[in-house]
């Protein structure tokens, strides 16, 4: 029987995925991105889950509002991505140094 | 009928969303060219949501006749205090920016809307009072943001403050969501008035979790230490006049959203986030102070000095008290006067080719070649810096005040000595000012949104600002007792 309990694991491994995929990734900021849908993704699995088993409404209207600025959020990260790489022809993490100090 | 009432409470989000989309409608007919149109109807625009907000603030508005769309959005005169600071940043950041947009031939039309969205989206997370509302205010402010950082496209610090920007905005509104939603879970409800009264005695693990969470989440979006580290780059990569409203409006709305959290939501369990907002408090002080030692650019060097600013004001909100509630609203007025004067003082110090300079050894011996704009930085630098005839030392204050009154006399006396060390650099600026050899670099002239802008805040900032003291304690009185009320 899958209780509550599985699925807030779930949500929390997909949670620390994410926060580490942000961190540890030094590739290309396109992961980055992933990383983020990967986090909104958990946090839907948890308002889901915690609203079936509260037999409550308010989490699944909860996640409909995740989902849809998920969308916006991944189309302003790719927009301001095209304009960086424009401007310095890469998308290396690494590379993402100019400012410092 | 609750319907009709409710749209009545939204007044001012009406106007700026209705207004919004036909500016937005005009700039994508009209095109570039009409930018300083737009920007003149978009201030107006910002003056029509302050009129209407002005009586509920002044009128003390407070109970259930302010809540909207049942207890989801607050129109109370807390929220309208906030939305009232958040205004006139709006406005002023509206005001400065097509000079300093044209010279890079970079001004487009967008960039008054976005910034009006932007501030909808401030002026719906200060009136909250619902985990959702708060979520969706927070997106549309930050999603006009993360643009507003980027909009200098000729310059590739601009792209990448944006890109950054946006990294770790999204981070951490995805650790702020978590912890909604642990929140949830634990409480069965998303309405702070819910979670007010069901997390009472003993935490559970999870809701712990939760609450830790969104402190976090919110403590990205003031800046505080730990959570500091974006600050700094997107400060310095954005342009000047976004610098400013992101110094300002945005700040001033995630700290009365974190006010309203922490004291009415999660207000049954302050001494569980007492620790963790005094930590944040000192932390930022300490690192605010050091970090901006040794720094050459005057962007940089005013977003550590506003890390350092919103320790002293989490030293208010540490007591949880309704005295330290009333203090954090006179230091957040005082230091948004703060900000916009230094950063149009910033703003107007360009060189002959009209370039904007930005590092401080340019301003070498300011005070003999353009006296005026010298002694209107000085200003704010002593203010900034706490140092007694100015305003500045009234925010801190009150603030020292509250902490005392609540017993925290040694988080008082740390902050105290954090304050004297961050006078430092702020004194370092002052003597390469009045005291250097006049590098001579900056000639251009400045138009006159910027001077009325800087005069205004040198005289607000002086000693007549003290003037002024009885009313600001009327009423954020009346905005933190709105506040208490529910708490």
């Amino acid at each position: 029987m899958i209780g509550l309990e599985h699925y807030i694991v779930v949500g929390t491994v997909l949670f620390v995925l994410g926060v580490l995929g942000i961190f540890l990734n030094r590739k290309n900021v396109i992961v980055i991105l992933m990383a983020i849908e990967l986090i909104l993704l958990a946090v839907n699995i948890n308002l889901v889950a915690f609203s079936s088993f509260l037999h409550d409404l308010t989490g699944q209207i909860f996640a409909m509002f995740v989902l849809t600025v998920a969308a916006g959020e991944a189309a302003i990260g790719l927009a301001i991505l095209v304009i960086y790489f424009r401007g310095r022809g890469t998308i290396a993490v690494d590379s993402v140094d100019r400012l410092k100090g | 009928m609750e319907f009709a009432q409710s749209l009545r409470l939204i007044l001012p989000e009406e106007i700026l969303s209705i207004g919004g989309l036909v500016l937005l409608l005009a700039a994508a007919w009209l095109g570039d060219k009409a930018s300083r149109a737009i920007s003149i109807a978009s201030v107006a625009l910002l003056v029509a949501a302050a009129a209407v907000t002005v009586p509920t603030l002044s009128g003390g508005a407070m109970g259930p006749d302010t809540q909207a769309f049942l207890g989801q959005f607050r129109a109370d005169a807390f929220a309208a205090y906030a939305k009232l600071l958040i205004y006139v940043s709006g406005a002023a950041a509206l005001m400065i920016a097509p000079r300093f947009f044209e010279q890079f031939r970079a001004m487009r039309a967008e960039y008054p809307v976005l910034l009006v969205f932007a501030v909808l989206g401030t002026g719906i997370m200060v009136s909250a009072g619902d985990l959702m509302t708060l979520y969706i205010g927070l997106e549309m402010n930050s999603l006009a943001a993360y643009v507003l950082a980027s909009f200098l496209r000729v310059d590739n610090r601009s792209a990448e403050a944006g890109l950054k920007y946006f990294v770790l905005g999204a981070l951490a509104s995805g650790i702020l969501l978590y912890g909604m939603s642990l929140t949830y879970g634990f409480t069965g409800t998303t309405s702070f008035a819910g979670i007010h009264a069901a997390l009472t005695g003993q935490l559970s693990t999870g809701a712990l979790f939760g609450v830790i969470l969104v402190l976090a989440g919110l403590a990205f979006k003031i800046s505080a230490v730990p959570f500091h580290m974006w600050t700094p780059d997107v400060y310095e990569g954005a342009p000047t006049p976004v610098t400013m409203f992101f110094s300002t409006a945005p700040k001033v709305a995630a700290i009365a959203l974190t006010m309203r959290v922490a004291l009415e939501a999660f207000g049954n369990q302050a001494d569980a986030w007492r620790q963790v907002v005094v930590f944040a408090a000192l932390a930022s002080i300490v690192v605010g102070a050091l970090g901006a030692i040794g720094q050459s650019n005057i962007k940089r060097l005013l977003a550590y000095s506003s890390i350092n600013n919103v320790g002293f004001i989490l030293v208010g909100l540490a007591t949880a008290t309704q005295a330290g509630a009333s203090a954090m609203l006179v230091y957040l007025a005082i230091y948004v006067m703060m900000s916009i004067g230094s950063f149009v003082a910033v703003l107007m110090l360009r060189d002959a080719e009209s370039n904007q300079i930005e590092s401080i050894a340019s301003m070498a011996g300011l005070s003999r070649t353009r006296p005026l704009l010298g002694w209107c930085l000085l200003v704010m630098m002593l203010s900034l810096a706490g140092i007694p005839p100015l305003f500045g030392f009234w925010g801190k204050l009150v603030v020292f005040r509250a902490a005392v009154d609540a017993d925290m006399i040694a988080l008082a006396t740390l902050a105290i000595v954090g304050s004297v060390i961050s006078a430092y650099y702020y004194l370092m600026v002052c003597k390469t000012m009045f005291f250097d050899e006049p590098a001579d670099q900056v000639k251009g002239a400045s138009d006159w949104a910027h001077w009325a802008l800087l005069l205004i805040a040198t005289l607000f900032n002086s000693p007549l600002g003290y003037l002024l003291t009885g009313w600001f304690d009327n009423l954020a009185g009346k905005a933190s007792a709105a506040l208490f009320l529910a708490a």
